[in-house]
């Protein structure tokens, strides 16, 4: 029987993460993200597979912690919320620079500075365009129930390995905060010593005799071959755009005109073509599921059949950037956020689309 | 000096007085000639090869004029973000509870930009080694002032000397820390004479060992020199760091089996 | 079925867990469920609200403008809410401490006098199951069963004692509410 469970998405990450077989959570409390410590720290994950959970004495700590223990080769995890997210950029374009995998949760908060401790999705830029300093990228997954939480726990864990680089689910405080039903994957084995030594020559697991150290580092005093590297980096990220891009694509086949929106924008906007097909309104959404690589093709192959895009955001508009690179100039695109802490509902959206879209 | 590599005749095993231990690379160190950090790797490298631990010691060196440590010393290392090394060996040790984990830092980085990694790894008690290099100044990027600079020391940011009512005064961090219930084993050496020397490695041996009793954190304070950052030469800075630094900063054992040395 | 609920009172009178509990009912009898609670410092004694849907279908908004049932628990969440509730929709409220009563005309508005019923049961934890029990009166969109299931799979194992004790309070809760309009 499969097991449902009703949980916050913050718990069901936490959960995620043992059932995941990773070897050691790193982070700091910070609302509205607080419950993933708070639960791994109850459920005592030690006793149930070994995994390591530790409260750092600061978001710097805690991902540096992280790169510690991903250099060892061990599926790493920390979380934080948008003004810890800052506090760990150093660290993650370490990680980055020194292609680390680890999966790192961001439930974001209405900012800038100390901002609000409610929902928003104004990390967009920091998390899909770098966030901390040097040419990288971050793959980022935008989950839009509790059920995905859990799944992209696995998913990030499964494309930070395969790709050697660091995986950000771009949440926010409605998907950490509210409950639905999951049904959790089966718990898988963390692996042992020998198997994380065999599986991972590159990670510093300890010298074997005969074969030459491994030297974990982001630095390169030599212009040149830190320019290598970057290719190198480039490269890589171009096989992602390549080959793992994600999305969700609802009553898009008779659209007249289409919404683009991730995470709880989605949701919320899923609701708003419901009101407005209702009043015979063809709308349609692409929801990125990556937000980067970015769903670009679909937009743009879209764009020759809408009449116009509505990006819905809780932010100021920042992924319409994308959505106007990837439309490049065949349609209006325009963009309805509410931010700050605001959570736009699903009336101001049909509104926006009749007014900023079909109207306008 | 290039006859004696010409003559391999005389390298043979009878001739041997002393070898380089293999724990340390064949790459030439970019350390300044005089410089203290050059010495501390050998005894450190020296200590891992005699405990037959190479296999399992994993290093991690942060930013500072050890920040290129990666390159000498032949065990798995990693870079640290600056000052962030006792978090990454914290991690480390925590997932590979039975290999020898050690941080190599400088006084800018433990002292100062990691002072809250430095004082929590300690405060925890993690299970590792720190071996802390103190020349009282930034020396990998040109000799500012760092907290451990002495009142009155000219830097190139303190260059009229420190003035301790503006720029605050040198930091004690050793004797801090030993104050915290997590550290087990707490000293200052030097690597300055032969005889200091040989104390010395017997520290870092101590501090190594003491990972086996899984006690808690041991902290190796070496005082060095930076003769090129104090604008001296080798000897007159040797001599400068006998009559300034070490009375600031007393050599001893500060902590030993947990016990504060009275 | 689609039903859209908010639960708005102060923070301690169980406005959290009384969602749940209907949350997990929902989920007994297979249906699709979100809870989205107010969070923040209104946790501490302020305000507290949560927002419950209970489907057939996939639940697309967890945050909503209008509801088909508002409970309401205090004055702020009656000036907040009352207004939030869809045409023919249903508005079920306690009276106590409320100075100004509802006044729209086109809901149906129910009374459960749950604070005082709570307290003459000796335990006024059981407030919140009272008011669960005149909702489910109301509006049985959950079988009675799959309540008593969703109290055991929403309440840690230790305080399984306390379930015949929230089954007798939801009764109560049936019996005593009243039709205002």
């Amino acid at each position: 029987m499969k097991e449902l469970k009703l949980m916050k998405g913050n718990e069901a990450v936490a959960e995620a993460a043992i059932r995941a077989g990773a070897d050691a959570y790193f982070g700091y409390p910070i609302t509205p993200q607080s419950e993933v410590l708070e639960y791994l720290m109850a459920e005592r994950p030690y006793e149930r597979t070994g995994m390591v959970v530790l409260q750092a004495e600061s978001e710097v700590a805690a991902i540096n912690m992280v790169y510690g223990g991903a250099a060892c080769g061990k599926k790493v995890i920390t979380s934080s919320s948008s003004p810890g997210i800052s506090l760990k950029m150093e660290g993650i374009s370490y990680i980055a620079g020194a292609e680390l995998p680890c999966v790192i949760l961001n439930v974001v908060r209405g900012g800038p500075g100390l901002g609000t401790i409610q929902p928003s999705q104004s990390d967009y830029f920091q998390a899909t365009k770098g966030g901390g300093h040097g040419d990288y990228r971050l793959i980022v997954l935008a989950p839009a129930s509790v059920q995905e939480m859990a799944d992209h726990v696995k998913l990030g864990f499964d494309l930070a390995f395969k790709y050697r680089n660091p995986v950000m689910i771009l949440s926010d405080g409605v998907i950490g905060q509210m409950m639905e039903k999951v049904e959790l994957f089966e718990q898988m084995p963390r692996l042992s010593d020998e198997e994380v030594a065999a599986n991972y020559p590159w990670a510093t697991t300890g010298k074997p005799a005969g074969v030459p150290h491994r030297i974990i580092t982001s630095l390169e005093l030599d212009s040149s071959k830190q320019e290598k590297h970057n290719h190198h980096l480039q490269e890589k990220y171009r096989k992602i755009q390549e080959n793992e891009t994600m999305y969700e694509a609802i009553q898009t086949e008779d659209a007249e005109y289409l919404i683009v929106a991730f995470g709880s924008s989605a949701r919320i906007s899923q609701k708003a073509i419901d009101m407005a097909r209702a009043k015979g309104i063809k709308v349609g959404m692409i929801r990125p599921i990556t937000l980067f690589p970015y769903p670009s093709e679909i937009i743009n192959k879209l764009a020759d059949q809408v009449k116009g895009i509505l990006t819905v955001e809780m932010n100021a508009g920042q992924m319409i950037e994308d959505v106007k690179l990837a439309v490049n100039g065949k349609v209006k695109v325009e963009h309805f956020g509410r931010f700050g802490g605001m959570i736009p509902n699903p009336e101001e959206v049909v509104k926006a689309l009749e007014q900023k879209i079909i109207g306008g | 000096m290039a006859e004696t590599f010409d003559r391999p005749e005389i390298r043979t095993p009878e001739n041997l007085v002393y070898s380089k231990t293999n724990v340390l690379t064949d790459n030439i160190m970019h350390y300044c000639p005089g410089c203290g950090h050059g010495t501390t790797h050998r005894l450190l490298a020296e200590v891992i090869e005699e405990m037959g631990i190479q296999s399992e010691t994993i290093g991690i060196a942060p930013v500072g004029c050890s920040v290129l440590a990666y390159n000498y010393f032949d065990v798995d290392m990693q870079e640290a973000a600056h000052g962030r090394a006792p978090a990454v060996a914290t991690a480390v040790k925590r997932l590979f509870p039975n290999k020898f984990v050690f941080t190599y830092q400088g006084d800018g980085d433990l002292a100062a930009i990691g002072t809250a990694e430095t004082i929590h790894a300690c405060n925890r008690g993690e299970n590792m080694t720190i071996i802390f290099v103190n020349n009282g100044i930034y020396g990998m990027t040109g000799g500012q002032m760092a907290p451990t600079t002495l009142p009155g020391m000219p830097t190139s940011t303190s260059p009229y000397g420190r003035e301790v009512a503006t720029m605050g005064n040198p930091l004690k961090i050793t004797e801090l820390i030993a104050q915290l219930p997590g550290t087990y084993y707490v000293t200052r050496q030097s690597v300055h004479t032969p005889a200091n020397v040989r104390k010395a490695k017997k520290a870092i041996r101590q501090a190594m060992e003491n990972q086996k009793l899984n006690r808690g954190l041991s902290f190796v304070e070496v005082v060095s020199n930076c003769n090129s950052g104090w604008k001296l030469s080798p000897v007159k800075a040797n001599k400068w760091m006998e009559d300034n630094m070490f009375p600031f900063y007393p050599l001893g054992d500060i902590k030993v089996n947990g016990e504060l040395v009275k | 079925m689609t039903e859209e609920i908010i639960i708005a009172g102060f923070g301690g009178q169980g406005v959290l867990s009384m969602g749940k509990i209907l949350a997990y009912s929902g989920i007994m009898q297979d249906q699709e469920v979100s809870w989205m609670p107010s969070y923040g410092p209104e946790m501490r004694g302020g305000t507290a609200n949560v927002t419950v849907i209970l489907s057939d279908e996939r639940i697309s908004s967890p945050v909503l403008n209008a509801f088909d049932t508002a409970i309401i628990l205090n004055q702020q969440s009656m000036d907040k809410f009352e207004k939030t509730i869809k045409p023919g929709g249903t508005l079920l409220y306690d009276p106590n401490g409320i100075t100004h009563h509802p006044t729209r005309k086109d809901i149906k508005i129910y009374r459960i006098q749950a604070a005082e019923a709570s307290a003459a049961m000796g335990n006024t934890k059981t407030f919140n199951m009272i008011v669960l029990g005149a909702f489910l009166k109301i509006k049985p969109i959950v079988l009675m069963e799959n309540v008593e299931k969703g109290l055991k799979k929403s309440l840690p194992v230790r305080h399984h004692k306390l379930i015949p004790m929230n089954m007798e309070a939801i009764t109560k809760g049936a019996e005593i509410v009243e039709e205002v309009a």
